[in-house]
Formats: structure tokens, C-alpha cells, sequence
């Protein structure tokens, strides 16, 4: 089955010379949840502009189910839905005109019950006859959601849908985006929140400074990419690391308390069972172990920084090769 | 076609103009009955007929067209710069709508809401002097083409202001004093020699001079001229909104 979206090249530069995006190139699936994820400034939301027709890309190509976007506009807009990340509203609309506004908009005849049904889904009901300026950050939020979705698009966008929530709202947000991946809908959205993208995602799409730096299956990156501690307390402290253990990555925590392993899952072989098997030997004992394994988290801030090193080490050279010319 | 999306933008605007009725059509309703009064029968009645036409009978066109004018320009302008102001103008670029349905939609109805302003403001004015009307459908046309023309005006104005200041400016620097030269009360005639030339430049005089001729048959130039002139300023205004679609002026990144 070919992709739902597929994203060639895109690139973005913007008026002020600012590169938005750099060749940017993506899949992705019917049904599935993708996140993408990267810090403020990274291209997120240029990218899903792009795709909404609500910025022009400056090269490259995105089709949406077999469709370029821009010149079968009138088709692709028809299938996606957009929530953006600041709370635009006409504060003197009530809920429910809103609603079939947006229905209108998007091509659709008015169908009051359909409404009514996706304003009970999000506990919008009793609201529907009130000014939207009336209504709380999380009530307006799902508005837009109600919004996004009454012209029942096969595509979702949602531009850091949990931005600047609170707790029990975002627990709330969350559970909300996982009925729609039921129900079927193709969903992206982009966060910074890394807990978000691992909480719901299917993929990650990691992006920084305009450019993708990974795709991975969520479970496939964190497999890939994690690492994995393993402390072990002692039963007795040590000072310093005997010889035969130097081979091992090993730090003494605790005042000789602890010892530590750091280890990567996506070697085929851990070494746990040698390091135990060494520790023996040398009369180490321990009274108990647990292992520790990487958040997604720590992954991006290794993907990102891992990127800048390469990007500076590139610059350094560069100017070498500058000053020696 | 998107027909859905036209008569959402459409309903929706009327929408806008009901929950501000007052503001929509009574305010312009009751500054026109001002003019009336002061201008119709408190200095009116000193003023002796114009080409066989009573004083308080030859303003009432001018004062529609006054009214619609500025109007038409206030209700399109704030049609689209709202949106664009509050953010929401995102769902209506990210719509399957073309330009041409969403200026069909936006200018409708700010084409409809001045046509009732105008009528309504005909009817008032039958209560305070007599009207005649001479040629009905070229009025209906001049009142036609007039609010359609001032509202595509608005709607560029709308589009190009970034503030509610901008907004407010050109109507209030360029159309108002545009208006109130162009003959609304007076006859080119009853100008200095200088004036009267000068007047020939302002376009709302050929739309007022047209219009009143479909009532009185009296008018300071050709109504042909006149025809002319609003189809000269339709096709500047068709042609900046098409350009302002194409490049994606103020509206696309």
C-alpha cells in the first residue's frame, strides 16, 4: 500500500533568508500516529503548514493519497484536518455555529446530528449555544479539535496539542488523540514534550535545525538507540576498579557502594554475563542489581547534540580549508 | 464548485452583521436622518431647486451612495482583516476553497448587507421629502455595481491593513473626503470654475451624477461616462484581489 502523505525534498526558506526546512523527506502510513519531535524553532510547525496550504514551499513535493498538494488543493484539503497550536477564535461565535462553519468550509452539506454527536465526544455539549470566549483554554482547545475534525478529514494535524495545558488536561488530551487513532484516523502531531511522542506515538520523526534526523518505529529507536544501566550494589565498599574489570565501562558511585554499567541494547552481545561471571573471580560479591533503561528523552538530547558536533566539527573544517586556500 | 464553503463564509458574515445589528444598520440608518434634518429641511428649505428639483429631493441619491460607499468599504474590510486580526483566517487558507469563492463569499455578503442599508435608507428618506424614481433598473444597476465595486475595495483594504488603524485610515482619508466632494450635496455647477475641474477628477462623482440621473434625470456628466468610470474601478479592484490571490500578498508565507 503506497503512503497516505508522501513528503520529497521539501525545503523552506523563508523572506529573511531563515531555512525552515532542508530537504525534508517522509512517509507516512494510513492510521498510523506519527510524532514529530523537536525543540522550538525545528520546522514542525513550517512543515504541517506546508501541508494545510497555509505556507508556500519553497522546493519539493508532497502528495496527500496520490494528490499534489498544490495544484489538487481542492482534493487533498478535503481529506485533512488542522489544529493549530495558538487558540485562534472569533470570540463572539457561539460553539456550535463555529462547528458547521468550519463543516461548510471544507465542502461538506450541514449535517446537525453529526455535530451534535462530535460535540458530545468532546464534552462540548452543554456548551454549544455559549460565546467561544466564554469557554476555558481546555474547553477551546477541543473546540478547534471539534473544529478540525467536522468535515470528517482522514488526516489529523495537531500543532503541539498539549502546549502550555496542565496535568489532568494534557492525561485528558492524550486519551482523546488515542480514540481517534481508533477510530482510524491518521494522526500527526508535533511536540516538544518528549513523554508525549512516547506515550502515544507509533514512529518518531526526530527534527532539528529544518532537517529529519531519524525516523524510527517508537519501540525500534528506543531498542536502538537506548542504553541501558545496570547498578549494582555491593556488599562490601571498594576504592578503585581491579584490573581485570578495566575492559568494562564500570564507575564507583556511593563511596564504593554502588557499582555502575553502562551498556548498549543494540549490541548483539551485553557483556552482562562475563562482567558477573569477572566479578566472581576478582571476590566482588553484590546484594542486589536493577537495570536502568534510557528515556526517549535522553535519546533525542543524544540525537541532537550528537548533530551539532557534526555540524561543528563540519564548520571547523570548513574555515581550515578556508584559511589555508 | 465549493458551493458548502461560499454559503459558510457568506452565512457566517451575515451572521457577524445580525449579532451587530446596531452598529450594522441602525447607526448608518440614523446618521442618514440626521442629514435629512439639518440639511433637507432646516438649510433645505433655504436653498432654491436644482434643475427643477427640490433641495431635500436632489441629496437623497447622494446620500445613499454616501452611505453605501463607506459602508460597503467598512463591512468587507472588517469581513477579512477580523479573521486575519484573531488567527482564525488559518481555517479558511487551509479550506478546499478557491480564491474566487472566497472573495465570492466575503464580498457577497458585504454586497448584500450595504444593499439593504441602501434601501432602507430610500424607503426613510420617502417618509421625510418626495422621491422619484425615473429609470428603476439603472438604478438597481448603479447600486449593484457600485456595492460591489466598494466592497472588493474594502476587502484589499482589509487584506493590506495590519492594524485596526490602517483599517480605519484610508476609508477615513480617502473615501470619505472623496464622497463628500463628489457631488452628494451639490451640484458640479454650483462650484468655483477651478473646483469644477478639479471635482472632474474624483471618481465618486461620475457614480453620483449616474445614480441620480436614474432618479431625476438630471446629471452633471453623460450617465454613459458614468458606466464607464465604475467599470474602470471594478477592473482595477478585480485585478489588485487577483494579484493579491496569485502572490499570496499578506495572506501566505
Amino acid at each position: 500500500m503506497s503512503p497516505l502523505i508522501e513528503i520529497e525534498n521539501l525545503s523552506k526558506i523563508y523572506d529573511n533568508g531563515h531555512v525552515a526546512l532542508d530537504r525534508v523527506s517522509l512517509d507516512i502510513k494510513e492510521g498510523e500516529l506519527i510524532a514529530l519531535l523537536g525543540p522550538n524553532g525545528a520546522g514542525k510547525t513550517t512543515l504541517i503548514s506546508i501541508i494545510c496550504g497555509l505556507v508556500r514551499p519553497s522546493s519539493g513535493h508532497v502528495t496527500v493519497a496520490g494528490h499534489d498538494i498544490i495544484e489538487d488543493y481542492l482534493h487533498t484539503r478535503k481529506l485533512i484536518g488542522l489544529v493549530p497550536q495558538e487558540l485562534p477564535i472569533e470570540p463572539f461565535e457561539s460553539v456550535i455555529k463555529s462547528v458547521s462553519f468550519s463543516r461548510g468550509l471544507f465542502g461538506k452539506p450541514a449535517d446537525p446530528d453529526y455535530i451534535e454527536k462530535l460535540l458530545a465526544d468532546l464534552s462540548l455539549s452543554d456548551k454549544k449555544l455559549s460565546q467561544i470566549k466564554s469557554l476555558s483554554g481546555g474547553m477551546k482547545r477541543r473546540l478547534l479539535i471539534a473544529k478540525a475534525l467536522s468535515h470528517e478529514p482522514r488526516i489529523l494535524f495537531l500543532d503541539e496539542p498539549t502546549a502550555g495545558v496542565d496535568v489532568n488536561l494534557r492525561m485528558e488530551m492524550w486519551d482523546l488523540i488515542h480514540q481517534l487513532k481508533e477510530s482510524g484516523v491518521t494522526v500527526i502531531l508535533t511536540t516538544h514534550y518528549i513523554e508525549e511522542a512516547e506515550e502515544m506515538a507509533d514512529r518518531v520523526a526526530v527534527i532539528n535545525n529544518g532537517t529529519i534526523i531519524v525516523v524510527e518505529r517508537k519501540a525500534d529507536l528506543m531498542r536502538k538507540m537506548g542504553k541501558k544501566q545496570m547498578y549494582l550494589e555491593l556488599q562490601s565498599p571498594i576504592a578503585t576498579i581491579p584490573e581485570q574489570l578495566r575492559p568494562y565501562d564500570l564507575r564507583i558511585q556511593d563511596n564504593g557502594q554502588v557499582l555502575l554499567y553502562n551498556y548498549e541494547t543494540r549490541k548483539e552481545r551485553t557483556g552482562i554475563t562475563s562482567l558477573l561471571k569477572d566479578l566472581s573471580t576478582v571476590g566482588i560479591g553484590f546484594k542486589d542489581l536493577r537495570t536502568e533503561q534510557s528515556s526517549l528523552e535522553d535519546i533525542f538530547i543524544d540525537l541532537v547534540e550528537e548533530r551539532i558536533d557534526v555540524l561543528e566539527r563540519a564548520e571547523r573544517s570548513m574555515a581550515l580549508d578556508l584559511s589555508e586556500s | 464548485m465549493n458551493l458548502n464553503g461560499v454559503k459558510a463564509i457568506y452565512v457566517h458574515e451575515m451572521d457577524r452583521a445580525r449579532r451587530t445589528i446596531f452598529q450594522s444598520l441602525v447607526s448608518p440608518v440614523i446618521s442618514t436622518s440626521l442629514y435629512f434634518v439639518v440639511f433637507g429641511s432646516a438649510i433645505g428649505s433655504r436653498i432654491t431647486e436644482i434643475d427643477g428639483v427640490s433641495y431635500g429631493s436632489f441629496i437623497v441619491p447622494g446620500l445613499i451612495m454616501l452611505t453605501m460607499m463607506t459602508q460597503s468599504v467598512t463591512y468587507a474590510s472588517f469581513g477579512i482583516f477580523f479573521p486575519r486580526f484573531t488567527g482564525t483566517i488559518y481555517e479558511v487558507l487551509s479550506a478546499p476553497i478557491s480564491h474566487i469563492e472566497i472573495v465570492i463569499g466575503y464580498v457577497g455578503a458585504a454586497v448584500t448587507k450595504s444593499l439593504i442599508v441602501g434601501l432602507v435608507i430610500l424607503s426613510t428618506a420617502g417618509l421625510f421629502v418626495p422621491i422619484q424614481i425615473a429609470h428603476v433598473e439603472w438604478m438597481v444597476l448603479f447600486l449593484l455595481l457600485t456595492s460591489i465595486t466598494f466592497s472588493l475595495f474594502g476587502f484589499l483594504i482589509g487584506i493590506w491593513a495590519d492594524t485596526f488603524e490602517r483599517l480605519q485610515i484610508i476609508p477615513l482619508l480617502v473615501v470619505t473626503p472623496l464622497v463628500f466632494l463628489g457631488g452628494s450635496f451639490y451640484s458640479v455647477d454650483m462650484l468655483p470654475e477651478l473646483w469644477q475641474k478639479i471635482t472632474y477628477f474624483n471618481p465618486v462623482l461620475y457614480l453620483v451624477s449616474g445614480f441620480r440621473w436614474s432618479f431625476y434625470e438630471i446629471s452633471d456628466v453623460s450617465v454613459m461616462i458614468s458606466l464607464a468610470m465604475i467599470a474602470i474601478f471594478l477592473l482595477i479592484c478585480i485585478t489588485l484581489t487577483w494579484w493579491i490571490f496569485k502572490t499570496g500578498y499578506k495572506l501566505k508565507e
